[in-house]
């Protein structure tokens, strides 16, 4: 087999084309799909605010907000009906206590607090386990693990083993606390911002909220 | 050997996971369930095919010295490559496989056969090895990742057969994976003596 000499200057030459005929090729593509994938992100982004919230018209600007504990700012997305009264607002949030780290959740919160849905965006928790978290709290008929329809205002937002309202995925404690993390963060986030003020100031007061 | 032999070898003779033991890492890592399996396997037999094309095609001018360097670099481009365009392409695709795919770049298996096959032969030949080889490595991935997924949670491909709650949560888990790998590979080497 004709195979080339390793020599100081066939070895050099060769890895510097093949590194710069790499480089141009990585260039190139990036190049070609950078727009499609920012696009691509936008559909999946649209999907998920329109997953978690009541119907709504159009979409407010998205702001970002620093939560109180935190280093990253979640981002919301305000949602309006025809009269461009506030229907809800879709929360971006995340959580660094996953079993494996970082995940992220799209939650829903109507003008009050109370969660309307939400969509796990991002996760690498255990398949078969903490990974159920995509569906196990939105489960309609089982109220206890079910968290849409419910106020973190007065619902303990915690699983039932450290004294909360809200039950665990089985074998999964670390990964529900995670997820109740998240979502707690959200909406004590919303709470302290700008915009739920402006909508309890507008809203008459019903009496008897505790 | 000729050229339906390259191919089929990857299936039993010469299986990357079952008797040649290569690419454990993603192997057991992302068998969790069928679909997982399966998937991981085509994305790794399409960029196995790629480089084993293109490395049969420059093995000539590459200085037997920087072989290895020369070939990560060109199996690593390939991977980002296939990266971007299914991120751009196929979101919902790349959002099941995402993490996968960087694992490719790491997996043995692309290597091995670069090295060991890609570099000595041509282009055809190569194609068949490669398509045989990734063939071969995903048949190994979807097997083991139904047992474990049937076992662990009583579904296969996402389709409940028992209820989850009788399901061996161990399987799910790695200890599993390595049970599951064993009797695999056991069950293979009886058959081959067969």
């Amino acid at each position: 087999m004709a195979q080339k000499e390793s020599t100081f200057f066939s070895m050099t030459a060769t890895l510097f084309v093949v590194t710069f005929v790499a480089a141009g090729i990585l260039g190139f593509i990036h190049d070609l799909t950078k727009d499609d994938i920012a696009r691509a992100k936008l559909k999946a982004q649209k999907e998920a605010i329109e997953s978690v919230l009541p119907k709504f018209d159009s979409l407010g600007n998205s702001y970002k907000v620093l939560p109180q504990d935190g280093v990253d700012s979640l981002v919301f997305f305000p949602a309006y009906d025809t009269n461009h009264q506030l229907v809800g607002t879709a929360v971006k949030t995340y959580t660094k206590k996953g079993f494996s780290g970082l995940f992220s959740v799209m939650a829903g919160l109507a003008p009050d607090g109370t969660i309307t849905g939400y969509e796990i965006l991002e996760h690498k928790e255990t398949p078969g386990l903490g990974a159920k978290m995509v569906k196990w709290f939105k489960n309609a008929s089982k109220p206890k693990q079910n968290i849409i329809g419910k106020n973190p205002g007065t619902t303990k937002f915690q699983v039932s083993k450290d004294g909360g309202d809200v039950d665990a995925i089985t074998a999964s404690t670390i990964t529900s606390r995670a997820f109740l993390d998240a979502i707690v963060r959200a909406y004590k986030t919303y709470e302290g911002s700008q915009q739920h003020q402006e909508a309890t100031k507008n809203q008459p007061k019903e009496g008897g909220q505790s | 050997m000729n050229q339906l032999q390259n191919f089929s070898k990857g299936f039993f003779k010469e299986n990357p996971v079952f008797v040649l033991l290569l690419g454990m890492c993603p192997t057991l890592g992302v068998t969790s369930s069928a679909i997982n399996g399966l998937g991981m396997g085509l994305a790794t037999t399409f960029v196995l095919v790629m480089s084993n094309v293109v490395i049969s095609a420059v093995k000539n001018f590459i200085p037997a010295k920087v072989k290895i360097p020369s070939f990560i670099v060109i199996i690593a481009s390939l991977v980002t490559v296939v990266e971007l365009v299914m991120q751009a392409y196929l979101p919902a695709l790349y959002k099941s496989l995402g993490i996968f795919i960087p694992l490719i770049v790491v997996n043995c298996i692309v290597l091995g056969r670069a090295e060991a096959f890609a570099s000595k032969n041509t282009v055809l030949t190569s194609t068949m090895d490669g398509l045989g080889m990734g063939l071969g490595f995903s048949m190994a991935l979807t097997m083991l990742g139904s047992a474990r997924e049937f076992l662990g949670s009583g579904r296969l491909f996402g389709i409940t057969i028992f209820p989850e709650d009788y399901g061996m949560l161990l399987f799910v888990l790695a200890p599993g994976a390595f049970i599951v790998l064993g009797y695999l590979i056991a069950l293979i080497r009886r058959l081959r003596k067969a």
